[in-house]
């Protein structure tokens, strides 16, 4: 059997679960032995491959319209669906955001902030993507397995990649559930 | 010929997500390119009205990378809203903490992110340049790499509890002190990380030898350089004045953190969410400058620690005595500062005050505003709050390290597509060159958007019109 390609990506979140992710340290080399890691922030792959992926992670809730895609992609192209932290989970830290209107948001940012110079505006290119309500991933896409922590620790992360590269579902319980 | 427009996106081995557009003239020559960071989270904004001593628990969450710059920065400018100088144990293991956090961040740049590129080579077959690539090459030194920046991790979790967002610094001081038997885990290390570090400094010296034409044609760019620094004009990474100098290293000004208002402002470009500080006085874009391991070592005139700064009397004969302006010895920079990192650890827990347990301030002298500086290990990060009698914040400024190179990646990116792809066909190599013009910045895009966040690297080709012609994806999936 060939090895189990995983790709992951992140979205609205602060890269923290990835590097949640590095804390398995030298146990890093035995995932790297156990699947076929393929597009993911720390690789050279833009995107999850076209012919598929066997398990899809995201780190990040969903703020804006790149990220709608990128999740809708990850979704279409993986087998399973891995939402990784509390970001993606039920939104974290940066769904504070929904408490105010987004053109709050970014005039405070771009133009209000004592340190903008009087020129500033709110950046509107096009190539930029347009800023949403911010969602948690089964918001905008169905998710197959839910791990909670801001960031979840290490050693659950290598858990739910080791049963999943051995096409076993993770059950996450007890003190995987909590974090401290 | 017809003109065209490049996008590179995802941006990848670079924290956050960025885009690249190149545009091209009808000649097959680059007529501009640029760097946009595409998103943005507004935690200036959704920060009014939260407490005070909630901000160090809060901005951890712009950057899993370095949490701990945005926790210290936040527990700094706390101590002045409520009026709490920590007393001197509680700096010291801030201080220390600190330390771990740029050896885990810089040792993780260098061979996992950067190391794809300067050991396996531009060009490799993107499907293995990456880490699982470096494991396959060379197992040895990948482990050695894993365990530099599982030593600085370690460093955050014996002094704090967590690796990453840690409930540690408070306004006042710190709520944990350092065991002996942590202090002793910590120092067990030391050896071989210092080992781990120089084996790095060799490779990329090496890499320098064999590659100084590219090193001399990639983005070198004249610009301002700033950092804190020690009263000795030192490195300094915790606490201390700024300083700028200029291209020629003149010093332009030395001044205290808190007054930052008075020296730097930000422009806003519409086609990007993240903003470009610059040098007041001289104005945008004359007053640009870079921050950073090249910019901090730049602005400083030596380094404290013995083994960091033998490194540092061959960096300042790089360029006669002047700085440094290549883009790549970014990379070289920033193995030197692991180093007086490093040197640093041994240093403080080599201080009678390290096992103290006077570690919390709790008499207050209310003041209502307060600004907490510190060198991240991308550059200065500025946290400022102003709140009310409650100590319930009515504004929120933040100025973030990866912001203040936000001129130079972009320069940098337009640069070395100018140099690299002119007139030549486009191959997955020379993109790459492209992206490793924004990595060698290291940039953390989460961070430089707090404001703005995530950035996706894609090159679209576009006429002279503005029409898109065509995308190329670096997909070989
Ligand atoms: S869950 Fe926490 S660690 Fe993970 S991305 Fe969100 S803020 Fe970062």
């Amino acid at each position: 059997m060939s090895k189990p390609k995983v790709a992951s990506d992140w979205l609205a979140g602060c890269a923290g679960c990835h590097m949640s992710l590095l804390d398995m340290d030298e146990r890093i080399v035995k995932i790297a032995e156990l699947v076929d890691l393929r597009a993911t922030p720390i690789t050279d792959l833009k995107e999850p491959d076209a012919s598929g992926v066997d398990v899809g992670v995201l780190e990040g809730g969903v703020n804006n319209t790149l990220n709608e895609e990128v999740a809708h992609r990850m979704r279409k192209r993986c087998k399973v669906l891995v939402a990784l932290g509390d970001c993606a989970v039920f939104g974290g830290v940066p769904a504070m955001r929904n408490f105010f209107t987004i053109e709050e948001a970014l005039r405070r940012a771009y133009v209000e902030t004592e340190s903008t110079d009087e020129n500033g505006r709110i950046p509107d290119d096009p190539e930029l993507a347009v800023q949403t309500r911010v969602r948690a991933l089964h918001e905008v896409v169905p998710v197959d397995i839910h791990v909670p922590g801001c960031p979840p620790n290490a050693d659950v992360i290598f858990y739910v990649l080791s049963e999943l590269a051995q096409g076993r579902k993770p059950e996450l319980t007890g003190n995987m559930l909590h974090w401290h | 010929m017809v003109a065209q427009k490049i996008t590179i996106e995802p941006v990848t081995r670079i924290e956050g997500h960025a885009k690249v557009t190149i545009h091209m003239k009808e000649d097959g020559n680059v007529e501009h390119a640029y760097f946009h960071v595409n998103e943005f989270r507004g935690f200036e904004k959704f920060c009014e009205g939260r407490m005070v001593f909630e901000m160090p628990l809060i901005t951890p969450r712009i950057c899993g990378i370095c949490p701990v710059s945005h926790h210290l920065a936040a527990a700094k400018a706390a101590d002045e809203v409520m009026g709490t100088p920590p007393p001197r144990p509680a700096v010291l293991l801030r201080d220390l903490m600190h330390m771990g956090q740029v050896i885990q961040s810089h040792g993780m740049h260098f061979f996992e992110l950067a190391g794809p590129d300067l050991i396996l080579g531009f060009d490799t077959d993107p499907a293995i340049r990456n880490v699982v690539g470096l494991i396959q090459a060379n197992a040895e030194l990948t482990l050695k790499a894993v365990n530099l920046r599982k030593f600085g991790q370690q460093i955050i979790e014996f002094v704090s509890g967590r690796r990453i967002h840690p409930t540690f610094a408070v306004p006042g001081g710190v709520n944990k002190a350092l065991s002996a038997e942590d202090r002793g885990k910590i120092q067990a290390g030391i050896d071989e990380a210092i080992k781990t570090t120089q084996i790095g400094l060799s490779i990329m010296k090496d890499w320098a030898e064999k590659n100084r034409a590219d090193i001399e044609r990639f983005a070198v760019l004249k610009s301002g350089y700033f950092g804190l620094v020690t009263p000795n004009n030192g490195l300094e990474l915790y606490d201390g004045n700024i300083r700028l100098v200029d291209q020629e290293g003149k010093q332009l000004e030395c001044f205290d953190g808190r007054n930052y208002l008075d020296y730097i402002a930000e422009h806003v470009e519409p086609w990007s969410y993240l903003k470009f500080p610059y040098y007041k006085k001289l104005g945008w874009p004359q007053g640009v400058y870079r921050v950073g391991p090249l910019g901090r070592l730049n602005a400083s005139d030596r380094i404290e620690t013995p083994l960091a700064q033998e490194e540092m009397k061959l960096w300042k004969s790089l360029n006669g005595g002047k700085p440094v302006e290549n883009t790549l010895y970014y990379h070289l920079a920033r193995l030197i500062e692991t180093l007086f990192a490093i040197e640093r650890v041994a240093a403080l827990l080599d201080d009678p005050d390290i096992l103290s347990t006077d570690i919390l301030n709790t008499r207050t002298d209310f003041k209502g505003e307060g600004v907490g500086v510190i060198e991240a290990p991308r550059g200065t990060l500025f946290h400022h709050y102003w709140a009310n009698d409650k100590g319930q914040l009515t504004r929120v400024n933040l100025i973030v390290a990866t912001g203040h190179n936000n001129w130079a990646m972009s320069e940098a990116v337009d640069s070395v597509a100018k140099t690299y792809i002119n007139g030549k066909p486009v191959t997955e190599g020379l993109l790459n060159r492209v992206e490793a013009a924004i990595r060698a910045h290291d940039p953390c895009l989460s961070c430089s958007t707090h404001a703005v966040g995530q950035m996706p690297l894609e090159i679209e080709f576009y006429d002279p019109q503005g029409s898109l012609i065509r995308t190329l994806s670096r997909n070989i999936a």
